[in-house]
């Protein structure tokens, strides 16, 4: 039977045991022949993965292409810090969510060349840092819709994809340049999704765009305005405006 | 150059060997690896501005995985599911990956080569971990961190990794010591 102290013996190798901890089991290691044989295993593996197996290096081509590519990007004057020592938008992730919330930020206003992307990419913000995330709490589109349209006078496409990866987590109501916006709440992996809906906006908007790492798709579908912003794959993100503009489609039919 | 680019390259830049070592092991291509690299300090360039102190190698360590995983790469692994038991088996891609490049066939020994057949060949969640602890030297919170799942995940993961690689690779090294004594 193997000793039960066995995967303690890595924690120890990896100097996860607190101190504690740790003289315990250098005296278990004293007196279990098994325990010591696995950290001499460990030991030895643990030297070969960091002197014999391949360590592979950036080459002076990857480098090159790199700055190369850096050089083609504009350059960001006005970019503003967003928030400190938050892993923005492509670390993503439950811990970033955790990390953003537990941590103020300071919004400085960038040059007001497109307020509207502004106001997304900082309503998403807020909500991820967990200050508005939602008001109604539910997975079930009967729930989310009706609340949507008593709420914000609109009533945007609402379903669960969870089959597909996006699963429905609930609704609230933003404010996007003073406009009252529905917003649906998708959860994809790790990652948070807002989808705002809102009409009579009739400025010519783009189809894509990236702040800070987030990545917002934008499309019309009858007489509402979609927006769908997250830090996941700009992938992701048009497959999910795809089973929504396919959604609107048949909400019409209805 | 302005400011900021001076500040990614002094910050960032040392890095790159840990993002392109990650990314080729990963990968198990070196071609596939320079592109996820390439894309993975464009997006940490452009999402820099939320970066503020602490340590960058694992951010951009996160942002290279995150990378990986939407890249072709990723949809064809999708669409083939693979059990561990496939994906230990010596496939040509990973053999040709582990094999001796020519810089370093002469000098690399045959304990190396070995070893990175074998690992090439682990399934990749152990993979990763078993990279980025041993050869990275991250703490589990970091791998946890980086590999967007639980602390006790990273710690099953690893014990896992080592045990396929004791049994794969120490294995055979230690019967050959026994028969050549």
């Amino acid at each position: 039977m193997p000793c039960d102290q066995a995967h303690r013996v890595e924690a120890y190798l990896d100097g996860e045991l607190d101190a504690a901890d740790a003289l315990t089991l250098e005296t278990h290691l004293e007196t279990c022949s098994e325990c010591k044989t696995l950290l001499a295993q460990l030991e030895t593996m643990r030297a070969a993965l960091r002197g014999s197996a391949s360590y592979h290096r950036a080459d002076a081509q990857l480098r090159a292409r790199i700055d190369a590519a850096l050089d083609k990007e504009a350059p960001r004057s006005n970019v503003v810090a967003w928030y400190r020592n938050v892993w923005a938008g492509a670390a993503g992730g439950a811990m970033a969510t955790a990390m953003a919330a537990s941590l103020a930020f300071f919004l400085l206003l960038p040059e007001a060349t497109d307020p509207l992307i502004t106001d997304i990419t900082n309503a998403h913000l807020r909500s991820i840092a967990s200050e508005h995330l939602i008001d109604v709490v539910s997975t079930d589109r009967h729930t989310v819709k009706p609340w949507l349209a008593a709420h914000a006078d609109l009533s945007p496409p609402v379903a669960d994809f969870s089959k597909e990866g996006f699963k429905l987590i609930g609704g609230r109501v933003d404010f996007l340049e003073g406009v009252r916006a529905a917003v649906t709440v998708y959860r994809h992996g790790g990652h948070i999704v807002n989808v705002f809906a809102w009409s009579n906006y009739d400025e010519d908007l783009p189809d894509f765009a990236t702040r800070n790492g987030y990545h917002i798709v934008f499309w019309k579908s009858g007489n509402l305005i979609f927006c769908a912003i997250s830090d996941t794959s700009i992938e992701d993100i048009l497959h999910l405006s795809r089973l929504l503009k396919a959604l609107s489609q048949t909400d019409a039919r209805e | 150059m302005d400011d900021r680019r001076r500040r990614f390259e002094a910050q960032a830049l040392p890095h790159l060997d840990a993002a392109t070592n990650l990314a080729r092991w990963l990968t198990r291509s070196n071609a596939d690896a320079d592109d996820v690299v390439q894309d993975a300090m464009l997006r940490a360039w452009r999402a820099f501005d939320g970066f503020r102190g602490g340590d960058i190698r694992p951010w951009l360590l996160a942002i290279v995985r995150n990378c990986w995983r939407t890249s072709a790469g990723d949809r064809k692994r999708r669409s083939h599911v693979s059990l561990p038991e496939e994906n230990s088996r010596m496939t040509s891609e990973a053999m040709t990956f582990a094999g001796p490049s020519p810089e370093t066939s002469a000098v690399r020994s045959d304990e190396g080569r070995k070893l990175d057949a074998v690992i090439a060949t682990l399934p990749e969640e152990f993979r990763e971990v078993l990279i980025l602890r041993e050869m990275e030297d991250l703490s589990y919170r970091e791998i946890a961190t980086i590999t967007d799942v639980p602390i006790g995940t990273v710690m099953s993961r690893l014990a896992r990794a080592r045990a396929m690689l004791r049994e794969k690779w120490l294995g055979e090294v230690e019967s050959e010591a026994s028969n050549a004594v």
